[in-house]
């Protein structure tokens, strides 16, 4: 604290200065742009085609394949990200005690995240095959017909989280991990001899503890699948997500709106209302934690 | 058991991305598919690598020239700006701190469209400095080395520092660095993975002249007919030097993230 009224006056602001100009060259405004274009009738060819005020705003109101796009991912949203935070916070819990090989299977819980998304979305793709896949040969063996994982919507969506919580589910259980350690062992010592079981003690101490840990993986997961792209991508080998576009995700549209259809302006307003979603949602689960917290 | 569970759920994907990468197509089409590494894995590299479509070595060298370029160059402004943010009073500290806070709620794919048209305007289409400057700075970065910097470097250190002399940079460079290295460490691994890994952007920016090897892995994709067999070496080889910095670093790198979670 008593460090920077030393030489320079200045020597602060050159430190954090880096960081500002890089970020707001790359990062900053091209996001302030982006809404310059999505005022605009943008091509990548024929450059800017005029003022058109909110015109693809209005537009993507009534553009169903949006709809489409948005119910699709708030779908496989729902899907994944739920099981996958539930699983994470058990599983934290049993890596939080004292297990044999606990250090073999901390680093192993996170290996899928260290692995290539591209690679592996291709792996799950040959795993979900309808004809081949290993996954339906699997359930063939219990009985069950065999799927088609990529034009029944709702299969199309269940793969896709099954490879979104594969990717992640190590990583947020390793950031459970690390909020349980934080918590005092004496809590859980003078639980035991109040005589809580172990289930009553997660839920009225672990669960308390770890609130804001978990609301921080909600909204990293918010942003993370508001723009799922890579996977749903090379699950359908372009951006339409399937032949009704029943798993095109709104990045996907984004993107081939702006690339294929070469509809800058318009791509810059989805992507601007995929912005301001994800910080709705943020907001809302803001809130929610804390009203949460203060009822408790 | 339920461990167990999920470290097969975790770890059979990869290990069937080994298995049909040392096989052929056949490993996939047949019925049941193999389920055991075969002995192609030599000839399945040959063809990745003399692929044309794919420019897997350009696509090898570009990953680990971009990988490297921003895990430096990450580490080095973000641990400046967190150790300022840490450590040196100024007007405006909090505000910067919270400001770098919200830049983490921005995504930065979602700016794809202008970065395209910025990038043109630069001349930097199908060039590596187009997927190396967006990303020479992260607020994560920042964040994480100012929550190592506040308990991590002793007060007392920077006092005696500056009772000697030492310049800010000086005191930066001989007395913080050696105290931050371990969550320099950290940082860098993690963002070495993230840039190699990276996939949206260098596919939009980057002309399968010049790819990254996930560009290469997505060029193996394309076509009518696809080779799987190709596609899964391509897969394993843009996966490999990852998994084996991971299983030499692993543990530093679990342990680096629960302390810094801890002393947070």
């Amino acid at each position: 604290m008593f460090f920077g009224k030393l030489d320079g006056k200045f020597a602060p602001y050159l430190f954090i200065a880096p960081f500002f100009i890089i970020f707001g060259v790359f990062n900053l405004f091209p996001t302030a742009f982006m809404f310059h274009v999505s005022l605009h009738d943008w091509s990548m060819i024929g450059g800017n085609g005029g003022f058109v005020g909110w015109a693809n705003y209005a537009f993507l109101l009534t553009d169903t394949k949006f709809w489409n796009a948005l119910l699709n991912t708030l779908a496989i949203f729902v899907i994944a990200v739920v099981p996958q935070l539930l699983l994470a916070l058990l599983l934290a819990d049993v890596l939080n005690r004292r297990i044999r090989f606990q250090g073999f299977f901390r680093v192993a819980t996170i290996l899928p995240y260290v692995t290539s998304i591209a690679a592996m979305a291709i792996v799950f793709g040959q795993l979900f095959g309808r004809d081949f896949g290993l996954i339906n040969l699997a359930l063939d063996t219990i009985g069950i017909d065999p799927i088609d994982w990529r034009s029944n919507r709702f299969a199309s969506w269940v793969a896709l989280a099954v490879m979104v919580d594969w990717r992640w589910l190590g990583f947020n259980t390793l950031i459970y991990l690390a909020a349980m350690q934080t918590i005092p062992r004496d809590l859980y010592e003078s639980a035991s001899i109040d005589g809580a079981s172990r289930l009553r003690q997660f839920w009225q101490i672990t669960i308390p503890m770890v609130r804001p840990t978990v609301l921080f993986t909600v909204i990293i997961s918010t942003i993370g699948q508001m723009q799922l792209f890579t996977e749903p991508v090379i699950f359908s080998a372009d951006y339409s997500g399937g032949n009704q576009n029943q798993f095109q995700t709104v990045a996907m549209l984004m993107f081939d709106e702006a690339r294929r259809l070469d509809n800058f302006g318009y791509g810059a307003a989805i992507a601007w209302v995929i912005f301001l979603l994800i910080v709705v949602f943020s907001l809302i689960n803001v809130l929610f934690v804390s009203r949460i917290r203060g009822a408790s | 058991m339920a461990l167990s569970l999920v470290f097969l759920f975790s770890a059979f994907p990869l290990y069937w991305l080994v298995v049909v990468a040392t096989r052929g197509n056949e490993a996939i089409a047949q019925r049941p598919p193999a389920l055991l590494p075969g002995r192609e894995f030599a000839e399945n590299i040959v063809r990745t690598l003399e692929n044309p479509a794919a420019n897997f070595v350009q696509g090898l060298v570009n990953s680990a020239i971009v990988a490297t370029a921003t895990a430096v160059s990450v580490v080095f402004f973000c641990s400046l700006a967190g150790f300022a943010l840490a450590k040196m009073r100024f007007r405006g500290r909090n505000i910067a701190t919270l400001a770098i806070i919200v830049t983490m709620m921005i995504p930065i794919q979602m700016a794809i469209v202008p970065m395209l048209i910025m990038m043109d305007a630069f001349d930097w289409r199908g060039d590596l400095r187009a997927v190396i400057a967006p990303f020479m700075v992260t607020g994560f970065g920042v964040f994480l080395m100012r929550q190592y910097a506040q308990q991590g470097v002793p007060n007392e250190l920077l006092e005696s520092a500056r009772l000697d002399g030492c310049s800010n940079l000086r005191t930066f460079w001989s007395v913080v660095v050696p105290q931050l290295r371990p969550a320099m460490i950290v940082l860098g691994m993690l963002t070495f993975m993230q840039n190699w890994n990276e996939f949206i952007w260098p596919i939009a920016v980057l002309g399968p002249d010049n790819p990254t090897v996930q560009v290469s892995i997505n060029n193996l994709n394309q076509g009518y007919t696809s080779d799987f067999a190709l596609m899964f070496t391509g897969a394993t080889f843009a996966t490999l030097p990852l998994l084996l910095v991971f299983v030499v670093f692993g543990r530093r790198l679990i342990g680096g993230i629960m302390e810094g979670a801890i002393k947070g």
